[in-house]
């Protein structure tokens, strides 16, 4: 299995992209050695655009480069990437369309150490809200770099959240994708989790622990948190007793919400109860490692146990 | 290049007729930007008419580009395109209703010859950037000008794009700054007052020139030197009047939006009607 990158993912995609086309462009705010975007930058430098540390700026002028035909890459830190150039994406890329992907990094708690301003809560549900905008939120490398090209070949704007830290990978190199759909990592008959990001390997260890209490859970895996795969997630609430949703974003809003809403709209055998797991209503702060920080968010294998049980009492 | 004397007289009557086309727009009853419409005027008949690669194909991939981040004065551009055949009479009629084709602020998807979303203030400066930059990547000649308001700089935006088109050395780009002095809701030295503003863009990097907006001579002989300047972008610094044509409404920030009464509007028929004809 093995812990790989996200991030490293996000830069090597960018540049195979790069090299596949010459189409491809990709903006920086300062963050370039952190996003790993300098990697396009180093063997593309007349494609890759510095832009400093002004966001709003860079996000209109990769509307402006995707008006001339491109497909332009913009990546920096989640929170900067999403609620400070808000009215940007809104205005001068979602409204129009056009082919500006936008790349959040070190998304949810995962920058640990630097704390509230640095710590993405709300960017899963700021990116939901906008007409015309896909979000995404893979579980690990392999599917990073997936999303990645497909959100190159897709017309029109894109969300990437990636995580900062090494994670286990949960899916393989070689396995077929498709974004619409969502993926069922592990099949189970009592309880559904529903989980994003690094989240579902953290669903996937409570799955086992629970296995062993005589517990059958399933594992479904949403990367694509927009469009939601409805027809996929009413499916794999059926018949099943509870549902658990996790995420290292808000529960307001993010992909718990969309869930609820879908299951609520689905047909009777899938409105099932719904337990949320997130970030509740609260910003982050700064902690001295990863993990101690998910425990103090209550987002651990852990106390996914606990929820599903909850769910299904 | 000088300009002949016919040459400056066709312009300023194309002009009349654009201000024609700005009232058939917003009669008597309907609120419109008439104000910050008619102070760019002038400058838009001498883009679209004399300066700027337009083609019929308001897509041609050789033509020059302009937007508008002040994007309430699209009524302008819509003036323009009338004229261009980009839009027809009716659709001017139709403006902002919900069977027409021209939306209140700048919308591509709408409108054949708008370039990009704007009228979110503070945006356009650096779309534009962008455009310039994928022009250039392109080895394309075509140019980019983008509209923005004196009210409009007080969006740090306008400030982040100014310094990045500097270090680019974007001399494909021209900002055209509509320093008409008055905003939404009052002059701008009452909002916010902000001064020095040729030295201001000159401090960011860029080649400034001061001119008066509506001195056909000036704004061509000013587009020209825009684009015989290298390695830096140029910003036109345009004195201009709010409302410039109309009196009851020049200066004025109460016509920033505003509806015309049925005798302001009959004044304003018979000035551009005789705007055409001293032309």
């Amino acid at each position: 299995m093995g812990k790989m990158n996200m991030r490293k993912a996000y830069g090597e995609a960018l540049l195979e992209l790069g090299r596949g086309s010459k189409n491809i462009v990709a903006l920086e705010a300062d963050l370039g050695k952190s996003t790993m975007s300098n990697m396009f930058g180093g063997e593309f430098p007349e494609r890759y655009f510095q832009m400093g540390i002004a966001e709003a700026n860079m996000i209109s002028a990769a509307a402006g480069l995707a008006l001339t035909g491109r497909t332009a890459f913009a990546s920096t830190f989640a929170v900067f990437a999403s609620g400070r150039p808000y009215d940007q994406i809104r205005s001068s890329v979602a409204i129009p369309r056009l082919n500006v992907k936008i790349c959040g990094s070190s998304a949810g708690l995962s920058d640990f150490g630097d704390g509230k301003t640095h710590q993405s809560v709300d960017d899963i549900a700021l990116m939901r809200v906008l007409p015309n905008m896909k979000v995404f939120s893979p579980a690990d490398y392999y599917e990073t770099k997936k999303i990645v090209k497909a959100m190159a070949e897709l017309d029109g704007p894109c969300y990437i959240r990636v995580n900062r830290n090494d994670v286990p990978n949960v899916t393989e190199e070689d396995e077929p994708f498709d974004w619409e759909k969502v993926r069922v990592m592990r099949e189970g008959s009592d309880a559904v989790v529903f989980a994003t990001g690094y989240m579902v390997f953290q669903a996937l260890e409570a799955a086992k622990a629970l296995e062993a209490e005589g517990i059958s859970v399933r594992v479904v895996n949403i990367r694509t948190i927009k469009p939601l795969d409805a027809a996929g997630v009413q499916a794999a609430a059926k018949g099943m007793k509870g549902a658990v949703t996790v995420e290292e974003a808000s529960v307001i809003g993010g992909m718990g919400a969309a869930v609820c809403e879908t299951l609520a709209e689905g047909p009777a055998e899938s409105r099932i109860r719904v337990l949320r797991m997130g970030i509740s209503d609260c910003f982050g702060t700064s902690a001295q490692a990863y993990d101690e920080l998910l425990e103090a968010y209550h987002l651990t294998p852990a106390d996914i146990v606990t929820r599903v049980k909850e769910a299904i009492a | 290049m000088s300009y002949t004397e016919k040459e400056i007289l066709e312009l300023k009557k194309t002009a009349a007729v654009l201000r024609g086309n700005l009232i058939e727009m917003i009669p008597a009853g309907k609120v419109g930007h008439l104000g910050g419409s008619s102070s760019i005027m002038d400058i838009t008949a001498a883009l679209y008419f004399k300066h700027m690669r337009v083609s019929s194909d308001p897509k041609d991939p050789r033509r020059d580009r302009c937007v508008f981040s002040k994007g309430h004065a699209v009524l302008a551009q819509y003036a323009a395109f009338a004229e261009l055949g980009y839009v027809s009479r009716e659709d001017l009629k139709k403006v902002k209703t919900l069977d027409g084709t021209l939306q209140g602020h700048p919308d591509m998807d709408h409108t054949p010859g708008i370039e990009a979303v704007t009228g979110s203030l503070g945006q356009g400066l650096s779309v534009s950037l962008g455009m310039a930059l994928g022009l250039r990547l392109d080895g394309s000649e075509s140019r980019v000008f983008c509209v923005i308001g004196d009210g409009e700089m007080d969006e740090g935006q306008i400030w982040e794009a100014a310094m990045a088109s500097a270090a680019y050395k974007a001399d494909n780009l021209v900002a055209i700054v509509d320093l008409n002095g008055v905003q939404a809701t009052d002059a701008v030295a009452n909002v916010l007052p902000n001064d020095k503003i040729r030295e201001k863009w000159e401090a960011f990097g860029w080649n400034a020139i001061e001119i008066d907006g509506h001195d056909m001579a000036q704004i061509l002989e000013a587009l020209d030197a825009a684009k015989a300047c290298r390695g830096k972008p140029t910003a036109i610094i345009a004195h201009t009047v709010k409302g410039k044509g109309f009196p009851f409404a020049e200066g004025k920030a109460a016509y920033h939006n505003a509806a015309m009464t049925e005798d302001e509007y009959r004044q304003a028929v018979a000035i551009v009607e005789k705007m055409r004809e001293e032309a």
